[in-house]
């Protein structure tokens, strides 16, 4: 980090002066944005990371507002996001800005991190980088999955039902586990009040401790780049990267840029199409809850169907969720599952690039097959692309070592040679 | 402090030897009285997410008039937040229980939850009366009465039974789980006793008094 010369710099006078004697805002500022070096060959790949951010922070407003208008109980909370959608003014905007954001959240933190994968960026030095990152994701999905409960339509019970039970599957104390969860013998008023703190209050402060911890060890060790190469082992006389361009106004124009594009997107999807077909939002949710009728078919939001697909490919309870929790497990161990000597793709040999390609697909396929309901050839889809899936890790250690690797260049390459 | 004392530390020329190993004592046994404080701590925190007592009292036993319940039939109803099914179950139903024990994954009920009245191949007190526990023992969704046989979607040796929508797991007219289900276990039986010939009590039985 080039964050030293804040004091070779003029002496601040007036206000200004007087505030960094007592606030570092220009040594934050000059370290984190104006003399922070990123490498300067980033692509389309680099926008999620600030979309990510971008979304948090729209979630938060939005949901800030809604909290002003939800009333939280069993006996309330269907009938106040039926009043937010019809009553409040602009109720069914807010609304559909948290419930399109939650889906596109999950959007840009996969393809943040399948661009991690792309790239090698959990590689040394960044493994703990991935790490916060993974436990964002997992935090994420635990709001999210809240989240969803907190309308108390049909389908926010019994997905509640499902995952909750979830933890019954753990042998011992599963049963007291779930009872402990849930506060009651059912799913319940006592389960919807917790749900409401947690993703209100507890899991946010949580999310945004993790992302300031994630972009401290971002800027600590620098990011990685399409080409894999570490910028801070070319530096010119002043010390900085001679492949670095400073983070600010350089790609904060280009986030700018991305921002807009991404924002387009979203509104169309928030104005046109809100429930995207029964994804974003699944159509027996427009039902008050009920425990005593199941809906025909229970499939969870999008976002978790790959991991829901694992779990009914296995016909036997306490594996199937265990194979879903080891499934997560797999992602957290990559940064030491993968032995390439190289990171990006561009240097690596066809092993790696064949098994991320096989990976992509089952990863897909198995998304879809969770959004459909079960017969038996879908099972046996879910169950081949769940060997697939595993594979990828499991056999890692060894097909990244015999991978061919091409020779890294020293300085990066342009996309636009 | 009187300032003599830090004088005379300063004045002093030898400093005295540090004992670093009273020092890692002390420092280990400030940490375990502060970890063993915070556990403590945590107790209140941890036990308020534990069912309440409004919750407790509303798991009260639940009377069930099975008289009006004819043979065939099958009712619903709610005991602690589950939904309890109750199948007054025909001769012919309690006879085909028998005979396709192979397909069962666990036909002797050995690894399932019962009272031990019910551990027999019925899985009743009275074998008229099935009273299971209705969510799937899978992940908890409601499986669907399906009694009629041999149905096209279930397959042509159906013996009837229950057929769970979310996961696909397949029960028998005693809630025995049939291979190939992701469920592991049979439907559970609550405790349950007969006031009468008429009068069905869920939630309670010998071994069961009353609200627990």
């Amino acid at each position: 980090m080039g964050g030293h010369s804040n004091e070779a710099g003029p002496a601040r006078t007036g206000f200004t002066g007087w505030l960094n004697k007592r606030l570092p805002v220009d040594a934050f500022v000059k370290g984190s944005m104006t003399e922070y070096y990123a490498p300067k060959n980033f692509n389309i790949w680099y926008f999620f990371g600030s979309l990510a951010l971008l979304v948090l922070v729209m979630q938060l407003i939005t949901g800030v507002f809604l909290t002003m208008h939800y009333k939280v109980g069993e006996a309330t909370a269907f009938d106040s996001v039926e009043y937010i959608m019809r009553e409040v003014p602009y109720g069914w905007l807010l609304r559909y800005l948290h419930s399109t954001g939650a889906s596109a959240f999950f959007i840009v933190v996969y393809l943040h991190m399948f661009r991690a994968m792309l790239y090698g960026s959990y590689k040394a030095p960044r493994e703990l980088l991935w790490l916060f990152g993974m436990v964002i994701y997992l935090a994420l999905m635990a709001e999210a999955f809240m989240g969803y409960v907190l309308p108390w339509g049909n389908m926010s019970f019994w997905g509640a039902q499902v995952i909750v039970n979830l933890f019954g599957t753990i042998p011992v104390i599963g049963p007291g586990l779930v009872e402990w969860i849930r506060g009651d013998y059912g799913i319940a008023d006592s389960t919807l009040n917790r749900f409401f703190s947690l993703h209100v209050v507890a899991v946010p402060l949580v999310l945004l401790l993790l992302v300031a911890l994630h972009l401290v060890a971002l800027h600590e060790t620098g990011s990685n780049n399409p080409d894999g190469i570490e910028i801070k082992d070319n530096k010119d006389a002043k010390g900085n990267p001679v492949d670095g361009i400073a983070f600010h106004p350089y790609y904060t124009i280009k986030d700018v840029f991305g921002v807009g594009v991404f924002l387009t997107l979203f509104c169309i999807v928030v104005f046109f199409m809100p429930t995207f077909g029964g994804i974003f939002l699944e159509k027996p949710n427009f039902e008050v809850a009920n425990a005593m009728s199941t809906p025909d078919h229970i499939a969870p939001v999008w976002y978790f169907t790959p991991f829901y697909a694992i779990l009914r490919a296995v016909p036997d309870q306490q594996l199937g969720a265990l194979a879903m929790a080891l499934s997560l497990v797999c992602l957290v161990l990559l940064p030491w599952l993968d032995r390439s000597p190289v990171r990006s793709i561009r240097y690596r040999g066809w092993m790696w690039k064949t098994a991320l390609t096989l990976f992509v697909i089952s990863f897909v396929t198995l998304g879809y097959l969770g959004l459909m309901p079960p017969s038996p050839l879908y099972t046996t889809l879910a169950r081949i692309c769940s060997v697939v899936y595993f594979a990828f890790f499991v056999l890692m250690p060894i097909y990244t070592r015999l991978d061919p690797v091409k020779p890294v260049p020293a300085r990066l390459t342009s996309d636009h040679e | 402090m009187s300032d003599t004392s830090g004088a005379a530390l300063r004045g002093s020329q030898e400093t005295p030897a540090v004992d670093n190993s009273r020092r890692v004592f002390l420092t280990q046994a400030t940490t375990a009285v502060g970890a063993l404080g915070a556990a403590f701590a945590a107790v209140p925190f941890i036990a308020s997410w534990s069912p309440s007592e409004r919750a407790r009292a509303l798991g009260a036993p639940v009377d069930v008039d099975v008289s009006k319940l004819e043979p065939g039939q099958m009712v619903t109803l709610t005991w602690r937040k589950q939904a309890i099914y109750v199948v007054h179950r025909t001769p012919e139903m309690i006879a085909s229980l028998a005979g396709f024990d192979g397909q069962l994954k666990d036909p002797g009920s050995k690894a399932s939850e019962q009272p031990t009245y019910a551990t027999n191949v019925s899985r009743a007190a009275r074998d008229q009366f099935l009273v299971v526990v209705g969510n799937c023992t899978h992940l908890g969704c409601l499986p669907k009465a399906r009694f009629e046989k041999a149905q096209p979607d279930l397959g042509a040796d159906w013996p009837g039974g229950f057929f769970c929508p979310c996961h696909g797991s397949r029960f028998d007219l005693a809630g025995r789980v049939f291979q190939g289900s992701p469920a592991s276990v049979n439907l559970r039986i609550p405790p349950y006793s007969f006031s009468n010939d008429s009068t069905l009590i869920i939630g309670k039985d010998d071994a069961v008094q009353g609200a627990a």
